[in-house]
């Protein structure tokens, strides 16, 4: 028997490691039956890790964790979920093509005389469960085509129907709009009052402080802080997330700032971005802000002609860079190190030399011909000067570590030697010394006289390395922010802007 | 929030310079590993066992006229195999070589009838095969189908267009110097002449795939177009092309078939391209793309035509000819997935936090 006094859901010191790659240092976290609990922190703080642990994606390799006072160890999912833990995951996976009904009990239909699958009951339970809920979703409809919020609701609906204890929920308004955000609210407060112990996991304090009762603060892979949200304020909370010293991780060197190199204008794309102006110079380092979903690495493929735009125009050192011509924007001086390093940035199975010489192989070529020599010994020049951590340039891309994979990318794109670089996410998933020697080498290329375009959804990166900011909302330009001006409020507000307008 | 710089500006990236700079090796295992524990090397050395046992236990496989006819036989095959290579590297296929070759041979064979001097009907039948695999090629690359739905469409259409254009009559009035120029041999040995020009279409291609630009982009194509693209590898130019000239090729290849056999008809080498993409798979390209070498393929088609020959002189029928190229082939592919599978296991290292991170989900919810 669970004990009464025993939290629904208890993590003591939990720790997580992937090769060399430490992910979850010292993770705690209590939480309460009947209790909305708020966990916060930076990307990379470790977060999805714990959520991941007490999922069963992942196993632990140290620490405790308990649930209702009795140890576990899920060793997957199904466990999880059998014990009565539910995980919410910002974008939810339904069968687009089945019922909402049929989707809340894949797996589990009630069945009647026969074996046969009793679609009455099931409909039946859709209703009740909606209605407990009360929230208003059609369950006869396919799911493909319903909003984000709604296939919350929906995986909420089929956590509750299996009689989730726990309910985590993983960033789950980052994609919402002010209204979804309510109910959601709503919904998670429905729970609470019913017994349930909630985590929710969000970016946004003013969420944070209007629904939950506890919060519990995460850094660098390890447990800081749990207070009563009475007890402390949003700047209290902000310093302990941030909490370390800015210097040594964003090491922004002076640059002389000097002509416009990338000129962007009207550039449009419906449905993904409207009118951006957007202008790097000689020098200068500017940050590209947003929420996830507001367009960032959108307008950086279409600026780079991965992918298309509707209208607009794209120049380079005054020259036109033609749409969906990334062999042309390249000659001219762009290079783009995409978001997605594993889909977009390397050719995994290829070796480390190939990889860095794959968009210099035209200019390394002599005669027509190029040789494994030539490639290897300008994939060695590149390697070297990027510190990459290999023992031969044969070895395959996909078998680096993240940081090292980032380190080949940018070898690639700055053999090219470009006059504009654009860099997505400059250092998601890479550990926090990396981390440093990514922004020391793109302070270092700025001095140099190169334009950078960063676009990055870790704030401190974004103040800490950017000459100015640009705050992309909804595909539209909220903002434009010198580094004197951009502060976290001056960001976050402009972020926000859209979803504000939508709530008030 | 602002960090203002208190550390001196190294010059180079990274502070190269101030730190000793890291040196690499070439490879991490030494060349003599390199060349053996390849799939060339396992064809080539299988390709060697079966000659050594053919020499000795099968009756007059010693003889010239086996090396004659292995050459005239296996020449379009082999012709074909060099550019189905590049294609298959990508991670496309073509069906329909055979049946260029086919639409080929009668577009010259007509083309001669109606009184075209020989040598300009065999440039037009080339063009033709040239233009046939650019249909295959815009199909799969502007509309985005996949090649083996194409191909498979275009096997049919290119053998109707042949049948129709001749029905079941054949152009068999070929002047003899053109047909004996095909079958020519050194001297007074029984070495062809063409397999001088069946070298030269090796190597340029074996040059073009493992020696040029073009050629890392189909490597890189084929492991992961979507990294190609974002590289500047322009992906639907070097599919198309590489389309193109196996159509082009195919297009010899029906020439060469017509004259060898001196006669023009709708149903030339019908499941020609079976024994094709058998030879290249066997010779170590993976289905999947991005794998395989040209040595390989060589070997491959070697193999089959070693084999075939010599089943034929041991009194075997066609049917079991057909039977062990079947064997080889499953065996080759099983080998290379078992293989990969074991070389997984042996290497198994915890994934990394990128790697572990689901891109389902993505992570980054803003600030």
């Amino acid at each position: 028997m669970p004990s009464p006094t025993a939290p629904a859901l208890r993590l003591h010191e939990v720790s997580k490691s992937f090769g060399s790659v430490v992910a979850l240092r010292s993770g705690s976290l209590s939480v309460d039956a009947g209790s909305i609990h708020a966990l916060v922190g930076e990307n990379g703080a470790g977060k999805s890790t714990l959520v991941k642990i007490i999922a069963g994606l992942y196993r632990r390799d140290g620490g405790v964790v308990e649930f209702q006072g009795q140890a576990v160890d899920f060793r997957s999912t199904a466990e999880a979920k059998a014990a009565g833990i539910a995980v919410i995951y910002q974008e939810p996976t339904l069968f687009p093509d089945l019922s909402v009904t049929e989707n809340l009990f894949m797996g589990r239909q009630p069945t009647s005389r026969w074996g046969r699958i009793d679609r009455r009951a099931m409909r039946a339970e859709a209703e009740r469960l909606f209605a407990r809920l009360g929230v208003d979703v059609d369950p006869d409809r396919p799911a493909d085509g319903l909003s984000i919020a709604d296939q919350q609701i929906i995986e909420i609906a089929k956590a509750l129907s299996l009689d989730a204890r726990v309910l985590v929920m993983d960033e789950p308004t980052a994609a919402l709009s002010g209204n979804e955000v309510d109910r959601l609210m709503t919904v998670a407060r429905t729970l609470r009052d019913s017994g349930c112990a909630v985590v929710f996991i969000s970016h946004r304090f003013d969420e944070v402080f209007a629904l939950c009762d506890t919060i519990t603060v995460m850094r660098d892979g390890s447990y800081v802080s749990t207070d009563a949200v009475a007890d402390v304020t949003v700047e209290e909370i902000v310093r302990r997330l941030v909490g370390r010293e800015v210097t040594d991780l964003y090491p922004k060197q002076d640059a002389e700032i000097g002509e416009v190199l990338l000129e962007v204008t009207g550039l449009t794309q419906p449905g993904l971005f409207t009118d951006i102006d957007l202008t790097v110079r000689a020098g200068e380092i500017v940050g590209l802000a947003g929420l996830v979903g507001a367009g960032r690495s959108e307008v950086a493929q279409a600026v780079f002609g991965v992918d298309e735009y509707a209208a607009g125009e794209v120049r380079l050192g005054g020259e036109r860079v033609p749409p969906r011509d990334p062999v042309r924007a390249m000659d001219l001086g762009l290079a783009l190190v995409p978001e997605d390093r594993r889909r977009h940035g390397l050719v995994l199975d290829a070796p480390i030399s190939r990889n860095i010489t794959l968009a210099t192989r035209g200019r390394l070529s002599r005669g027509g011909l190029l040789t494994s020599r030539r490639e290897n010994a300008t994939a060695k020049e590149w390697a070297a000067r990027l510190e990459v951590k290999a023992a031969a340039m044969d070895t395959l891309a996909g078998t680096l570590s993240g940081g090292n994979q980032q380190k080949v990318v940018l070898a690639k794109w700055l053999s090219t030697a470009p006059k504009v670089l654009i860099i997505d996410e400059p250092t998601r998933g890479i550990d926090v010394g990396t981390k440093a020697e990514v922004h020391r080498l793109l302070s270092s290329l700025a001095a140099e006289g190169m334009g950078i375009l960063m676009i990055s959804s870790e704030l401190p990166e974004v103040l800490g390395m950017a000459d100015r900011v640009v705050v992309l909302c909804e595909g539209r330009k909220t903002a434009e922010l010198s580094r004197a001006d951009a502060t976290p409020e001056s960001v976050m507000t402009a972020a926000t802007a859209a979803g504000q307008e939508k709530a008030s | 929030m602002s960090a203002p710089s208190t550390q001196a500006a190294p010059k180079t990236p990274a502070g190269a310079g101030t730190t000793t700079t890291r040196s690499y090796a070439d490879s991490s295992r030494p060349l003599a590993l390199r060349l053996l524990l390849t799939r060339d090397a396992a064809v080539l050395g299988l390709l060697a066992a079966v000659v050594a046992y053919a020499l000795v236990m099968v009756p007059n496989f010693d003889s010239q006229l086996t090396i004659y006819f292995l050459v005239l036989d296996i020449a379009p095959i082999l012709l074909i195999a060099l550019p189905m290579t590049l294609v298959i590297v990508t991670g496309e296929i073509d069906l329909s070589v055979a049946s260029i070759v086919a639409v080929t041979s009668v577009l010259f064979g007509v083309l001669t009838r109606e009184g075209a001097p020989i040598a300009l009907a065999a440039v037009l039948a080339v063009v033709a095969g040239a233009l046939a695999g650019a249909v295959n090629g815009l199909l799969v690359t502007r509309l985005g189908l996949p090649s083996l739905a194409v191909t498979i469409g275009t096997l049919a259409l290119y053998r109707g267009v042949a049948v129709g254009l001749l029905g079941t009559t054949a152009i068999t009035d070929w002047p003899e110097t053109w047909t004996d120029a095909v079958t020519a041999t050194f001297g007074e040995s029984q070495i062809p002449v063409i397999v001088v020009p069946l070298a030269v279409a090796a190597v340029l291609f074996g040059l073009l795939l493992h020696f040029t630009s073009f050629g890392r982009g189909l490597f890189a194509i084929g492991l992961s177009s979507e990294s190609a693209r974002f590289s500047g590898v322009d992906v639907e130019r070097t599919k198309l092309l590489a389309f193109v000239l196996t159509g082009l090729v195919s297009g010899i290849a029906g020439v060469y078939f017509t004259l060898r056999y001196g006669s023009s008809r709708g149903d030339n080498a019908t499941g020609m391209e079976l024994q094709v993409i058998a030879a290249v798979l066997l010779g170590g390209v993976s289905i999947f793309g991005g794998r395989g070498a040209i040595p390989g393929v060589l070997g491959g088609v070697l193999l089959i035509g070693v084999i075939g020959s010599a089943l034929r002189l041991d009194g075997q029928s066609a049917n079991v000819i057909q039977i062990v190229t079947g064997v080889l082939l499953v065996a080759s592919v099983v080998s290379a997935a078992l293989l990969g599978w074991l070389s997984r296991r042996v290497r198994r290292r915890p994934p990394t936090a990128a790697e572990a991170a689901p891109p389902a989900v993505p992570t980054a919810g803003g600030m």
